[in-house]
């Protein structure tokens, strides 16, 4: 149905003529444009809604009876449930750790939040389908798990600052929501990461259109090909000082691939700047000592590598 | 009145205060809008995700609620105030 909307409006509204490069730049254009925007509507909505359920209070009650291993995993999920923003970080650490929640379990959801992004979600699903936009769920989560796994099996507590132990937090509040309440919530947020993200979606979709329509395909191939073995870490070594929304990188992410770079590089590339991010980085120094900050980069990093490789091999 | 905002200061934080102080002006009522930054102070009212809400002492949102819910405390507020003058 979107493609006949994008053929009226490009061949005959606009008359330009089927098979040319302009016409299919311009149909591509409208296509992917009103597909991503409305599953990002969609997607976002219904994530909002569900997240409702899971505010940062309960989440702690379902973790905190838990042990590792299936802790690490429960803690994987919800990161990718419990709304949570990078500057809420140190609060939530602090209060996982006061009510007993194990170091690992609490690293497993916080990078499972960040790693898992509705944004992307989207984007992955509208320009390259199921199982791209499933795997990428799959890989966050795992990666969530062993990082959190490993660093539990560490034994890594005297490298949390001495303070967040002595804290005392209050019994959580857990917010009541309405029906009503949840459109409503659901409905702005939607509204909002709209208004935040439409510039970048649709530079990176025009990019994409254009390329589509003019540029010569596996350009990059030779350089970031399935063939060449550097390729993945060096995409990550790039994409960690890079700090981005997904949003903006999602775009360009699919150039990169429409220009000939293995789809494991390119993930890779996304991860590596959504998920390493300095800003965070510092945010989290205030509660971590510099060595279980390092150590935090560095699991991520061989992480997210492993990923990379994994889809080069996997997918042809 | 004294609202408090807790939040370290990300955008969502200042998000929630421009919006808390465009209700506030709407309405016309005075109160003394607090920034609390540190986080000791912010587990001290048992939240744990910001940013929040909270008018006299009392924590009314996590999250930014819309202008109608934010209206809504703020009227509520008035009104067991109201009610306290009153008794005394």
């Amino acid at each position: 149905m979107l493609q006949s909307l994008a053929d009226l409006a490009t061949y005959r509204w606009l008359h330009l003529t089927p098979g040319t490069r302009p016409g299919e730049a311009v149909n591509f254009f409208l296509y992917d444009i009103t597909k991503v925007f409305l599953l990002l509507a969609t997607v976002i909505y219904v994530v909002t809604l569900l997240r409702t359920f899971f505010p940062v209070e309960r989440t702690r009650r379902l973790l905190s009876g838990k042990r590792e291993l299936w802790g690490n995993m429960a803690a994987a999920l919800l990161g990718i449930v419990t709304p949570f923003c990078s500057c809420s970080a140190v609060p939530m650490f602090i209060g996982f750790i006061e009510s007993g929640i194990p170091l690992g379990v609490t690293f497993s959801f916080l990078i499972s939040s960040p790693m898992v992004n509705e944004v992307a979600l989207v984007l992955l699903l509208g320009l390259f389908g199921w199982s791209i936009a499933g795997m990428y769920i799959l890989s966050g989560v795992i990666i969530a798990v062993l990082a959190g796994y490993v660093i539990g099996k560490l034994h890594l507590e005297k490298e949390v600052e001495e303070y967040v132990y002595n804290l005392k937090v209050r019994a959580g509040i857990v917010p009541e929501y309405s029906w009503a309440d949840r459109h409503a919530y659901a409905w702005s947020y939607v509204k909002d990461i709209l208004r935040r993200v439409w510039p970048y979606v649709t530079a990176g979709i025009g990019l994409g259109a254009f390329i589509h329509g003019y540029a010569p395909a596996e350009f990059l191939a030779g350089y970031a090909g399935r063939g060449n073995f550097l390729a993945v870490p060096l995409a990550v070594a790039i994409g960690v000082p890079l700090y981005s929304n997904a949003a903006g990188i999602i775009p360009v992410v699919s150039v990169l691939l429409e220009k000939g770079v293995s789809l494991g590089t390119a993930l890779a590339f996304m991860m590596a700047v959504t998920a390493l991010s300095l800003p965070e980085m510092i945010i989290l120094r205030k509660v971590l000592k510099p060595r279980l900050i390092m150590l935090f980069i560095g699991i991520l990093t061989v992480s997210i590598i492993t990923v990379g490789y994994l889809f080069n091999l996997l997918v042809a | 009145m004294v609202i408090k905002i807790l939040g370290t200061g990300c955008p969502n934080c200042q998000h929630l205060e421009a919006r808390t102080r465009e209700v506030l002006r709407e309405l016309g009522v005075t109160a003394e809008v607090i920034l609390v930054k540190d986080v000791p102070a912010i587990l001290a009212y048992g939240v744990m995700a910001t940013p929040a809400l909270v008018i006299n002492e009392k924590v009314r949102a996590i999250g930014i609620p819309s202008k109608g819910k934010i209206a809504a405390f703020v009227r509520g507020e008035l009104f067991s105030e109201a009610q306290t003058v009153n008794k005394n």
